[in-house]
């Protein structure tokens, strides 16, 4: 019995709960992909490069925060930064779509085309942001480091496996759920909401209904402003704040966004998940676990992992591809192809 | 007739250019810009096949890139005797396994005569039994081979034959690559296109840092041989010396620079070579047919022409090229160094040759990898130049501007971007429009 | 109105007018122009020539979203409700322009279509096609219309659904809207129609009221089947 505990705990410290944050990271970052493309109607592209912007702003006010001797106790600063973020990646994403985006739809463009589009503006933004706050990593998590020790669990337990929650892990999860809960809110029982969602479902009988098609694309690009802001923020202060990572969540983040259902939030955080879970069970070292479960004292030869810890970004390719060739809609039947 | 002299004239500003920096900064540095603008003018000319003829967005320019200068490796290096023993065949059969699990996978799928889940499951079964099989036998080949001589070798070798034969190596490598990628992805719509061949293309630079066997992965491959003689070799003979001293060089840069015009001549035997054959088939029924499709999918369908094999093919071609000039361009820095392989270096820049050149234009896309290499290099020291300019009010050691001194190169970021940005808003045909015949 | 898609203009000269509570039918065989007759009405294609009031006021020039305001509801033929969306969502979207409550309109279009009253938490998507068509219509009216535009409102659906909706656009006109109907089921549509129109090749052909049009040897011959 005890036996079986300790394989749950060093599966719950070493799988469950970073997939969860990871999770709720991914998630966060497809629900703004899957917002623009749901009322945009494009793939974003730049998107990693606008959740690096909310994040880079993060540190900056977190920097000053902390000079200025502002802090919340055990939680990290950041979370008093985060505003700040939001906003200014909301200006950002809007001054984007007033200078770059909007003279497209005038003229009805293709898909590809705006994708091209989204290219030039990650080259700049990525180069604003590098030009800002340089290439190098940055820390700026304080605070109390961990909600749970190890070592604390382990003594309330008993068991020998420990289980640590870092802050920033709960921190993660707590704001996704939020957000989410915010937002489904809004789409769902608010009328601007569901003139939203109107207008992503048939875009002529929305303007028959004389929804503003202006007024819902700017509350577009301010939904996936906050969004980006936050899951950039967050993933950054979990990883700590390494620019050129973000274009690298592109990948994921659009896995996510098309295993769920592109177009469709609930598909979002149910793929964000599904991705973080599979990254980490598959290149998990199942070598501890399998002891644990099998009976007497064998221990497996090798470490038991499926694939090498640095195939990550494949897991949530192939899953990708396996959705796209099977079921291309996705799990929620967003938009089709 | 205007037209003639207007891509004269592009063409003549360009060289105008690159004659400049000869003169104000180096004739090295000239001819090193030079060199990779032919190599990035190939690469522009591959992925303008896809894009022009078939309007096909390959973001995955960078895995072809790499699989390119993988050949080079596999191509020219000798083959490391001492690992083969150790493991090399073990290696090479375990790799087969896993191709041949997956392919067992993609035919149980296809093939089994039950109901869509259970055919799932059971291909799902086939792969990760491969998968698991594979590994138990391709382990320890591995750890067997990574540990001959780990800080020369470490690696299984290559062919040992000469350099030459990479870069037509480099073609075919990226070509079967791109059968395999194209049969996945291609049905897809274009979004799901560029977002596939990016995933696909980070796979591959990830196996390569991460397979040591293979390539050394991150350790990288030195030393490759090369078509052109080196400039030790130069340095010692007679006509080189009396040279220098005739026009008054200096002897190490005179060698340098016979190098570099070495590589310039053979690259622009390659690129006119492939440049005619892109015009011909361009010109060509194939061609034309091609640029049908493109131009209405639909109406191209509804005639009975297999919309996805032709798609393929082009997209088989443009990758073929794309190989060769990776093939090229690790020869020219003779590494192999994966790490180097950014998608925004490779994949994205290459976008910005093709559009503003001329999307569409082979001679356009010939301009365009020139045009936008050059401002890519050359925006380093006028980046470094305009913000030295603009915080020259500051005092010299304000943090502020030490700050933005040393990330003043990000600013070329900026103005790729913008450039791309203005291009498409405002002149989206490029510099040397499609011709409509 | 003159007009058209592109280059060659489908609205040769046709002219059609409504007053408030008729029921109006266009009618006329295929290409004749009923549709595009009614998109220019409702602003969604520019017309080269002529002009549309409505309340004496020259609209020629108005958005279609403006024109909603305006008063004039329009049902498309086709993809004419929110899919993923429910019914009474979908009602809501209709209101989307009004500011009052609006919870008496929505009364009213289930008293006018109970059946829909059922299943107002069901989305669109799942519902029949003459449920659907209820859907469309009652968004339509959920905008508080004067004037209230259907393009083809019965195609598709079975005899009976069909009876079914003409009684109901009649109770519609009872409460004083106006009802344009571009329709191909000639004979029923005109059995209710206070006034017909009947299009060739973008011209009016034949003007009258629905009775006179039914009785009409030429037209019950060329449209009706004798």
């Amino acid at each position: 019995m005890i036996d079986i505990l300790n394989a749950l705990a060093l599966l719950a410290n070493f799988v469950i709960v970073p997939a969860l944050a990871y999770g709720s990271q991914l998630a966060l970052g497809a629900l703004g992909v899957t917002m623009i493309y749901a009322v945009l109607r494009f793939s974003n592209f730049a998107h990693g490069e606008t959740m690096s912007f909310g994040a880079m702003i993060s540190v900056l006010a977190t920097w000053g925060l902390q000079e200025a001797g502002i802090t919340i106790g055990s939680l990290p600063t950041a979370l008093l930064a985060l505003p700040i973020s939001i906003i200014a990646t909301v200006c950002v994403c809007l001054l984007f779509d007033r200078l770059v985006y909007r003279y497209y739809r005038t003229q009805k463009a293709a898909p590809v085309t705006y994708l091209i589009i989204s290219v030039g503006v990650l080259f700049v933004l990525s180069g604003v942001i590098r030009f800002i706050i340089g290439p190098k990593d940055q820390i700026f998590a304080d605070g109390q480091r961990f909600i749970l020790k190890a070592r604390a669990f382990k003594e309330m337990t008993g068991l020998d496996q420990g289980l640590a929650i870092k802050t920033t892990q709960g921190v993660t999860v707590v704001t996704a759920v939020v957000i989410v809960a915010l937002l489904f809110w809004f789409l769902n029982r608010t009328r601007t909401g569901k003139s939203m969602r109107a207008y992503s479902d048939n875009e002529e009988l929305a303007l028959l209904s004389g929804i503003n098609p202006a007024r819902v694309v700017m509350i577009t690009w301010i939904i996936t402003g906050a969004l980006a802001a936050i899951a950039g923020t967050l993933y950054g202060l979990d990883k700590g704040y390494k620019p050129f990572t973000y274009l690298g969540l592109v990948l994921p983040i659009f896995s996510a966004a098309i295993v769920g259902g592109v177009g469709n939030p609930v598909g979002a955080i149910f793929g964000g998940f599904v991705i973080a879970f599979s990254e980490m069970l598959l290149t998990f070292a199942y070598k501890r676990v399998i002891a644990y479960l099998t009976p007497g004292d064998w221990v497996p030869d090798g470490l038991m992992q499926l694939l090498a810890t640095d195939y990550k970004l494949a897991v949530s390719f192939v899953i990708l591809v396996i959705v796209l060739l099977i079921k291309p809609t996705g799990m929620f039947s967003g938009k089709t192809l | 007739m205007t037209e003639r002299w207007r891509n004269s004239l592009l063409f003549a500003g360009m060289a105008a250019l690159l004659v400049a920096v000869g003169v104000f900064q180096s004739s090295n540095l000239a001819l090193a810009i030079l060199n990779l603008c032919l190599i990035s003018a190939i690469m522009t000319l591959g992925v303008n096949i896809q894009w022009g003829y078939a309007g096909l967005f390959n973001a995955g320019v960078m895995g072809f890139t790499a699989l390119g200068g993988l050949a080079a490796v596999i191509i020219s290096v000798p083959p490391v005797t001492e690992a083969w023993t150790a493991g090399g065949v073990r290696a090479v059969s375990g790799l087969c396994l896993g191709v041949l699990a997956i392919a067992l996978g993609i035919l149980t799928w296809k093939k089994l005569a039950l109901n869509k889940t259970a055919r799932g499951w059971a291909s799902a079964l086939i792969v990760v039994i491969g998968v698991v099989v594979m590994r138990w036998v391709i382990d320890p080949a591995v750890e067997a081979i990574e540990a001959v001589e780990p800080a020369k070798t470490g690696f299984l070798g290559g062919f040992g034959l000469p350099i030459m034969f990479a870069w037509m190596a480099g073609g075919a490598l990226a070509a079967l690559a791109a059968w395999a990628i194209g049969k996945i992805s291609l049905g897809l719509r274009s979004d799901y296109l560029a977002i596939a061949t990016l995933g696909i293309s980070e796979i591959i630079i990830y196996i390569l840092k991460n397979e040591d066997w293979l390539a050394r992965g991150v350790k990288n491959v030195n030393g490759l041989s090369r078509p052109v003689p080196y400039e030790i070799e130069l340095q010692s003979t007679l006509w080189v010396q009396s040279l220098a001293s005739r026009i008054d060089i200096n002897l190490i840069e005179l060698s340098s620079i016979i190098v570099k015009l070495c590589y310039a001549g053979l690259f622009v035997v390659v690129l006119a070579l492939i440049y005619w054959l892109s015009e011909r088939a361009l010109r060509s029924p194939w061609g034309r047919m091609m640029r049908a499709i493109r131009d209405n999918e639909i109406a191209a369908g509804a005639m009975g022409k297999n919309v996805t094999s032709r798609h393929l093919q082009v997209f088989i071609l443009g990758s073929a090229v794309i190989g060769i000039a990776g093939a090229m361009l690790t020869t020219l820095d003779g590494i192999f160094t994966p790490s180097t392989y950014q998608p925004l270096r490779f994949t994205f820049l290459v976008w910005v040759m093709v559009i503003v050149g001329g999307s569409g234009n082979n001679l356009g896309s010939i301009l365009g990898g020139f045009v936008i290499w050059f401002f890519w290099i050359e925006a380093e020291p006028l980046g470094l130049g305009l913000i030295s300019f603009l915080t020259s009010s500051m005092a010299e050691d304000s943090p502020i501007r030490i700050h933005l001194l040393q990330n003043a190169a990000y600013t070329r970021y900026i103005t790729m971007g913008a450039v791309l940005l203005l291009v498409l808003r405002f002149s989206p045909r490029g510099l040397i429009p499609e011709r409509n015949r | 109105m003159f007009g058209g898609y592109g280059a060659a203009d489908i609205l040769q000269d046709c002219t059609i007018a409504i007053d408030k509570g008729e029921v109006v039918v266009v009618v006329g065989p295929n290409g004749a122009g009923k549709s595009t007759a009614m998109k220019a009405l409702f602003g969604m294609l520019n017309l080269r020539k002529g002009s549309v009031f409505f309340n004496g006021e020259e609209i020629t020039s108005m958005l279609p979203q403006e024109r909603v305001r305006l008063g004039m509801g329009f049902v498309p033929q086709n993809s004419n409700v929110f899919t993923s969306m429910t019914v009474e969502e979908n009602l809501e979207m209709g209101a989307f322009i009004r500011r009052d409550d609006y919870s008496e309109s929505i009364a009213q279009v289930f008293r006018l279509f109970p059946a829909l009253e059922e299943k107002r938490s069901q989305p669109a998507g799942e519902l029949s096609g003459g449920q659907r068509q209820q859907v469309a219509v009652g968004r339509a009216l959920m905008t508080n219309p004067d004037v209230l535009m259907l393009d083809e409102p019965t195609a598709g659906v079975s005899p009976i659904v069909m009876d079914e909706l003409f009684d109901r656009i009649l109770e519609v006109a009872k409460t004083g809207i106006a009802v344009i109907m571009v329709e191909q089921n000639a004979r029923q549509a005109l059995e209710i129609a206070d006034r017909g129109y009947v299009l060739v090749q973008g011209q009016n052909r034949y003007s009258d009221t629905g009775a006179a049009l039914l009785a009409d040897q030429n037209v019950r011959k060329a449209f009706l089947g004798g």
